[in-house]
């Protein structure tokens, strides 16, 4: 900031309410972590004692074991495609001008702003009429469709960095495209790639509705938390909960701190000057 | 082919002109190709179903307006839809007027190196697990939970606070908060900082600085962080079933409602075109005034 700003509120107002965001956008979190050592069956700010018995209760019950493993094979197939087609795309918009150009981007930009629930209706009808309603590929396929946007804006926030001459140079001293993208774009990008695929795995694990509509009897986890959710209190949300964070949580964090890391330079006026 | 004098270098040239574009395509076409078949074609497939029947229970192709007769006439779709509007539309000014201090702090108040982490933790939780989060939520919301008890400690009468506005809101915010944070704290930390510099060299006072300088130059990336707030809000269901304890009927429960309940496909399309449409109405809008030139 500059020197001389003169805030129009004192700083403290501002910085009460950075804590005031940060306590609404954590205190779920951290509660879910708590209770989920609780003893109690009813969460309540009188915890009887701790316990690990709904963490045991969780990793013996073979429904959630299941839900668990349809989750990781839905995210980790969703985030291989969702990555190979955004990085694609992200090229294309990078090194080539064609035809439709921006029409290509609008698209690929659309899916995030179109409400869950009404692909999820789209992708139901489209899918029984084809046959692979219920199943996890259907997941899979709309899954894509939601992450590889996402994937799309990291490697292309990364490429916008690259010199544009650096690959036309190579191929003008003879090298084959597919060279030139191997030896300078991919090492380039791969920060970006794999921040990509940590982000489409984390957008894929989380996701309930579209798994909800179009798995069927495939159950994920977040649809056994939101089937889970309409009936009675269960403490094991608090676990199931936890497990996620972590491991959501690391993805995510690992992501950022790659995407920040390469266009911190990049994001404000101030640090450049 | 038709050069017979130079076959070789012709059909070299050829050939190098067909692999160039096949390599180009080989980028260009994948993710537009996905997205037409998994994005487009069920999306039409929608548009098509709001004209079909239901004949004994079986969705039926047809061409007929009777399922948009049928919505359209109904004195509670519209009731409903001008609750989801309303609140998504009151959460979304209220998530930004929450979000503003904390982007204000994070673009001006903190070093560029904190607010890069800042940053990174704001926009953590939008990845992870929504529906516990929800859950959470429970615990404070309760009777005797940790809101309600310190409402009572200074005097309230500290009843539960579930099925209440309140709860809603703050499921909207829990949804939608990492995302306005972003837009507006990109948006403060980008206004050029010599226009502040030079208003406060003029004398220009505090106040004067942050609305007549700060405020209309972050206001686009600001009315998007708006706009988002409510275009999340609007397709949200989870907060309004649950916390909301289903006092507040809005549009995706309805579609929910129509589909898993009832088979009324058509009907359900409808709803969801209308939402779709003013979605897109919204946002036209609201970029439009955005990006408008200052009078």
């Amino acid at each position: 900031m500059p020197p001389h700003l003169k805030h129009a509120l004192p700083k403290a107002f501002w910085v009460a309410g950075l804590a005031l965001v940060f306590l609404l956008l954590y205190a779920p979190i951290l509660s879910a972590v708590l209770f989920s050592f609780s003893a109690d069956r009813f969460p309540s700010l009188s915890m009887s004692g701790f316990s690990t018995k709904w963490y045991a209760q969780v990793l013996t019950d073979r429904a959630m074991l299941e839900a668990l493993s349809n989750s990781l094979t839905v995210a980790g197939i969703t985030a291989l495609i969702a990555t190979a087609l955004g990085f694609a795309a992200a090229y294309a918009d990078y090194r080539f001008r064609f035809f439709g150009q921006k029409a290509v981007l609008a698209l690929a930009l659309l899916p995030p702003t179109v409400p869950l629930v009404i692909l999820g209706l789209a992708m139901l009808a489209f899918f029984s009429r084809i046959g692979i309603a219920g199943t996890l590929a259907a997941v899979v396929a709309a899954h894509v469709v939601i992450a590889a946007p996402f994937a799309m804006a990291v490697c292309r926030l990364r490429l916008a960095q690259l010199d544009e001459t650096l690959e036309t140079a190579a191929q003008n001293l003879g090298a084959l495209p597919h060279s030139a993208l191997a030896r300078i774009v991919l090492p380039h990008t791969l920060p970006a790639i794999l921040a990509a695929f940590l982000i489409t795995f984390a957008v894929s694990f989380d996701e309930y509705v579209i798994s909800w509509f179009t798995g069927g009897l495939n159950q994920t986890i977040p649809v056994a938390v939101l089937t889970t959710l309409q009936g009675q209190v269960d403490p094991t949300i608090h676990v199931i909960g936890t497990l996620s964070f972590s491991v959501t949580l690391t993805l995510v964090l690992i992501a950022l701190a790659v995407v920040l890391r390469q266009s911190g330079g990049a994001m404000s006026k101030e640090e450049t000057s | 082919m038709t050069s017979s004098a130079f076959p070789a270098r012709t059909s070299g040239r050829r050939f190098h002109f067909l692999f160039n574009r096949a390599w180009q395509a080989l980028w260009v076409l994948p993710l537009p190709a996905w997205l037409l078949l998994f994005f487009a074609v069920p999306l039409g497939l929608l548009v098509a179903i709001s004209f079909w029947s239901v004949v004994n229970y079986r969705l039926t192709p047809d061409a007929t307006l009777s399922a948009w007769r049928y919505v359209l006439g109904l004195d509670f779709l519209w009731a409903s839809f001008w609750r989801s509007y309303g609140l998504s539309m009151a959460s979304a000014v209220a998530i930004s007027l929450l979000a503003f201090p904390a982007s204000y702090a994070m673009a001006f108040v903190a070093a560029p190196r904190q607010r890069l982490i800042l940053l990174g933790l704001a926009i953590a939780p939008f990845f992870t697990s929504y529906l516990v989060r929800i859950y959470s939520w429970q615990v404070f919301l309760t009777e005797g939970g940790v809101i309600s008890s310190v409402i009572q400690a200074f005097g309230g009468k500290g009843e539960s606070l579930l099925n209440t506005y309140f709860a809603l809101f703050l499921g909207h915010a829990t949804l939608a908060l990492p995302v306005v944070l972003i837009m507006q704290t990109i948006a403060l930390a980008n206004v050029d900082r010599t226009g502040i510099s030079a208003a406060a060299n003029l004398g220009a006072r505090p106040g004067a600085i942050l609305f007549r300088i700060i405020l209309p130059a972050a206001r686009p990336g600001l009315t998007l962080g708006l706009l988002f707030a409510f275009l999340l809000s609007y397709a949200e269901f989870v907060s309004a079933s649950y916390l909301g304890g289903g006092t507040f009927q809005t549009l995706p429960i309805l579609v929910t409602d129509l589909v898993r309940a009832g088979q009324q496909w058509p009907r359900a399309a409808v709803v969801s075109l209308l939402m779709i449409a003013s979605l897109l109405i919204t946002a036209f809008v609201t970029v439009l005034w955005a990006y408008r030139e200052k009078g």
